[in-house]
Parts: structure tokens; sequence; C-alpha cells
């Protein structure tokens, strides 16, 4: 990596001689406009969210300061606990499935396979599905009588049966996966996984692209091989690719609305609500807009702990390379 | 990634080694045939008669094949319309948000200026932010603006969005440019637009490419924003339109999946056309030095 020759970049404001106005103006030129939309748009409609956690707006009447009661409520409201408890199960199953399986996939791809490009585009093709497709498309696989799993899964019922074990295939049509409490929300989060897994690949493929090949190859040279060429070259140098990764995976299973609202809307019985979902419902149905803003507080307040850790790492980076 | 490899050597060096023992490449076969089910199996629903899936179920050999339910949802269940509009609102936003992130992206690497690091950052933190956060007063600025229920509060929302993720990727894909080659641009007298026109975009260009596949979709397959900054049917991307169709022809699989593959098509053109870039380009741009 190309270094600039100065250590750190707060220390360095490079006013040379003269140059210090036509800088200026052309910082304003290439950063104004990028930053005024992004002031008006994102920073200032996340400042106002938190005030709007403090009122009892609903909507249509004046707002009013009512402090920290929509906190105390939420705390109080099963929904949120099970929304909470949800979206936590969410991101551990992220951080683990998808991510392992990605990499694993942009490993065994990168090495120049046959059909590269065919298993390849197998992985990435639910990325390229709308959420909102892919709720549809498992709705309708998850469907207990027509729905593909459950036929398939009477089919093998059937020939178990055959052998002469005492199954009843149709038991298999009963399953509801999307309508049982104890499987609504894995049925969901199955779905999730299905998409995400291209994604990881995607992001180390392209990791492994910008990998050193001399590197790689100096250290095959002195023996590395296998297993260890992972462990101890290849994996660290993918290491801010891994950074990413994780850090995705978490907000998006935060983030995870399209296919909770398609698929269950958070049922039944909030078996399978998150917070996002929860957040829209309080919000545009039952008008409860300080509410709802309470809620995002919290959803913000859960990533903001992710935040921290990866901008430090973000940070610690910039301190070394600039 | 340094300057080192000086031509841009179209044999990128690949690894020939042995290739992956039989059994992971046979379990990763598995898995990407399993990943395909879901496909094959929307594929083989959509030309299938509701009738002849109803009675006689799905793993029956069909009695006919149609294309009717593509017809009905084209036309009747109102996807060319819905179609229209997602392209109207991701055509614009998209272009706004990688013209307007790769200058600010050269801005905060071509500049050492005390704010750059806070700014970028600031970005990395905002790519984050769970959407909840903004909806509501995302929702009154649209009302404020009188751009609610028009397709410009999603082109601004999502242009003003994205431009947090693209900065950070283009700003980091420039960081890997050898500072030098502005340096010696700016000694040639170029201005800085001309050195950012001339020389970051092009070096840019395959970051711009992957960039621009993900980000299509990803405003393509809007489906939150568009539920709270759109109102009327006539305006509805294809996401929300499908949703609606849901509500509409309950239990009619095969012109409810017809629907989502036709929504899938622009998205899956744009992939492939693009694919080439995602898979050979990363790399390329940094090395021409």
């Amino acid at each position: 990596m190309q270094t600039a020759p100065i250590t750190k970049p707060a220390t360095s404001p490079a006013r040379g001689v003269g140059k210090g106005l036509s800088q200026t103006l052309w910082l304003l030129l290439f950063l104004g406009i990028p930053l005024a939309l992004y002031g008006l748009w994102v920073i200032y409609p996340t400042i106002r969210t938190f005030t709007l956690a403090f009122t009892n707006y609903d909507g249509l009447e004046a707002a009013k300061w009512i402090g920290w009661a929509n906190f105390k409520e939420l705390f109080q409201t099963e929904a949120f606990r099970l929304s909470l408890l949800h979206n936590l199960i969410w991101i551990l199953v992220f951080i683990t499935v998808p991510t392992s399986a990605g990499l694993a996939l942009a490993m065994v791809l990168n090495q120049g396979v046959r059909f590269d490009r065919f298993l390849k585009i197998a992985f990435y093709l639910p990325l390229v599905l709308a959420p909102v497709v892919t709720a549809m498309v498992w709705g309708w696989i998850y469907h207990p009588q027509q729905g593909l799993l459950n036929t398939v899964l009477f089919e093998i019922l059937r020939v178990v049966k055959a052998i002469g074990f005492n199954v009843d295939p149709e038991s298999a049509r009963s399953i509801g996966w999307l309508g049982d409490p104890n499987l609504a929300l894995i049925s969901v989060i199955a779905a999730a996984v299905w998409r995400q897994v291209g994604y990881v690949m995607v992001l180390y493929l392209a990791g492994l692209k910008t990998l050193d090949a001399e590197v790689l190859e100096a250290a095959k040279v002195d023996g590395a091989e296998g297993f260890n060429l992972f462990r101890y070259m290849i994996f660290p140098m993918l290491a801010p690719v891994t950074t990413v990764v994780v850090v995705i995976s978490i907000v998006d299973s935060l983030r995870s609305f399209d296919l909770v609202n398609v698929m269950t809307n958070g049922g039944p019985f909030n078996t399978s609500e998150v917070l996002a979902n929860y957040m829209v419902k309080a919000s545009f149905h039952d008008y409860r807009q300080g509410f709802g803003a309470a809620i995002a507080v919290i959803l913000f307040l859960i990533t903001f702990v992710f935040s921290v850790i990866y901008l430090r790492q973000v940070m610690a980076q910039e301190e070394k390379t600039s | 990634m340094s300057a080192t490899a000086t031509a841009p050597t179209p044999t990128r060096p690949r690894k020939i080694r042995k290739g992956p023992n039989p059994w992971v490449l046979g379990i990763v076969w598995f898995f990407a045939l399993l990943w395909l089910v879901p496909f094959v199996g929307a594929i083989i629903t959509s030309f299938r008669t509701f009738d002849d899936l109803n009675s006689r179920g799905f793993w029956s050999i069909p009695q006919e094949l149609t294309f009717n339910n593509f017809v009905r949802a084209w036309g009747q269940a109102g996807i060319s319309k819905y179609l229209l509009n997602s392209f109207e609102i991701t055509i614009p936003a998209l272009l706004i948000a990688v013209l307007f992130s790769s200058m600010c992206a050269y801005g905060l690497v071509r500049f050492r200026f005390r704010l750059s690091i806070p700014i970028y950052l600031m970005f990395v933190a905002g790519l984050m932010l769970p959407f909840q956060v903004l909806l509501l007063p995302v929702f009154y600025l649209a009302n404020k603006l009188h751009i609610y229920d028009t397709l410009w509060a999603l082109i601004f929302f999502h242009s003003a969005f994205q431009l947090g993720f693209c900065t950070f990727v283009l700003r980091n894909f420039m960081k890997t440019v050898p500072f030098s080659l502005f340096e010696s641009a700016l000694i040639d007298g170029a201005s800085e637009w001309t050195i950012f026109r001339r020389i970051a975009l092009p070096l840019l260009l395959p970051g711009l490419a992957a960039l621009a596949t993900l980000e299509f979709t990803w405003i393509f397959n809007d489906y939150l924003w568009a539920i709270v900054l759109l109102q009327s049917d006539k305006l509805k991307p294809i996401t929300t339109g499908l949703a609606n169709l849901r509500g509409q022809y309950i239990s009619d699989w095969p012109l409810m999946v017809a629907g989502s593959l036709i929504a899938t098509v622009p998205t899956l053109i744009v992939f492939f056309a693009l694919q080439r870039y995602f898979i050979d380009g990363l790399t390329v741009g940094a090395t021409k030095g």
C-alpha cells in the first residue's frame, strides 16, 4: 500500500503556500452537494428520531414531551421483548452460518474449479432477487398443502414407509412452517440465509482477487499449503473483508424487514416479530409515532455498539495507512 | 495492489493447483443445485395452469404448459406499470449516488484536510444505520417538501442514503491508487477536475461497475421506502406492487410466481451484463500504472 510520508492526517493540513483558498474551493466543489444531500436525508432524520422518541406524537395532533415513558412502556411490552430476542437470534445465525459458508465457497471457487461460473451464479442468484420476491417464492415453498418443502417431505416419508417404518406420510402436510409458533422465525431466517450466503461469497471472492499473488506464491515456495496457507496467510490477509462481512451481517440482521413483513408480518402471536417490523407497525398502523421512534432508537443503540467496535478498527487502519 | 505490475496483464495469475478435493467439490455442487431449487420450482410453477397445480399437485407431470400467467401478470395485474415506475426511480437515484460519491471519494482522498477522516467515519457509521431510525423523519420531510407520494421522494432518499455506502467503497478503492499519479498530473498543469475526470474516474471504473450492479439491485428491490413514501397505486414500484398482488390473488401461485419472475428480469440482466467487471475487474484498475 502506497503511503504518503505523513504519519498523522490531523496534523497535516496541506495548506501549502498560496494553495489554501483554491483548495477550499475545490473541496467545496467535490464535497458540497454530497454532504448537503446526506445531511438533509440521513443525518438530520437520525437526530430528529431521537427527539421524537420522547414525545407521544401520533401523526396528527401536536406532539407532547413525555420523557422516558415510551421506553418504560417498551420494556414492559412482550412484543418488544420478543422482537429483541428474535433479532439477537437472527444476528447469531447470520454471523455464523452464511459467513462461514460464503468464505468456504469463495475459497473453493477461487481455485479455478470447472464450471465455476455456473456454481457462482447459483449462489449469486438469490442475491439478485428482491427480498419481496424471495418472500413470495419461499411463502410458496412453505405452503403446508401445496408447498415444495412439504410435498418433498411427503414423498420421502412415503419411501420410508415403503421400507417398513411406521410413519404417516400425510403428517408432512400438516407442518405449517410459517404458521407454527415454534417454526415461523427459523423458517424466515432460513430464507434470509439462502439469500445471504451469495452476498458473503461475492465479498470474499472480490477480496481474494485483491490478495497479492506474489506474496502467496512466495508462501507456497516456502512450503505453505492447503489449510495452513489459508490459516496463516490467506485468512489474515482477508481480515478487512471479514470485518466488512461481519458488520454487514449484523446490520442486515437488524434491518431484516421485508421477509418478515411479507412472509409472516411478525405472526403468529409475535413469534417471528423483529424490531424493524414492529417499529413500522407501531408507527404506520397504530399511529403511535413517538413510540415507534423509541423502538428505532433502541435499534440504533444496538447497532451503535457494533458500529463503535467497527469504527475503532477502521480508525486503527487509517492511522496505519495514512 | 501497489504499482508493481506495470503492464495490465490480461492473464491474471490464476492459481494452477490441483484444485479442491472431490468431496469438497461434491458438497459445493450439492448446495449449488439446492440453491437453485426455488428458482426451478418457481419457473415450473409459472408455466402451469392454476387448475392443473391445484388438482394434481406440484410433482405431477404438467398436462399443459401455458404462457398465460405471464400475460395476466404483465397486463391485468399491472406488472408492466410497476416495472416502469421501478426504472424511473432506480436509474436517476443510481446515477446521482454514483456521481456524487465518486466526487466525494476523490475529495476525501485527494485533499488532506482536518475533516477528511471524520467525514469518512460519518459515512461508515451512516451505512450501518438501521433504516427505521430514518423512517419517520424522512416521511415528514417528504411531506414538508411536497414530494410525498411522488417518485422524487424515493429518488432523493435513495440517492442520498446510498451515497454513504458508495463513498465508503470508492474512497477505499481510491486509496489504492498511487498518490503520485495525481501529483504528477498536477505538475503537468491539470486542474483538480481534470484529474478527477481523466485519472481518478477511469481508475475507479471497475469499482464503479461493481458498485452500480449492487446499487441497482438494492434500489430496484427496495420495499420499505416504497411503502412509506408512496401511496398511489399508479406510482408503486414492482416490489410493493407485487406485495399488493398477494392480497388480491390469494393462493393464485402461478400468477404471483410469474409476476415475481418478471420482476427479477431487470436485475438479472444488469447483473449478467456487468458480471464481467465484477469477476475480473476489481484488481485490474489498481495495477494499471
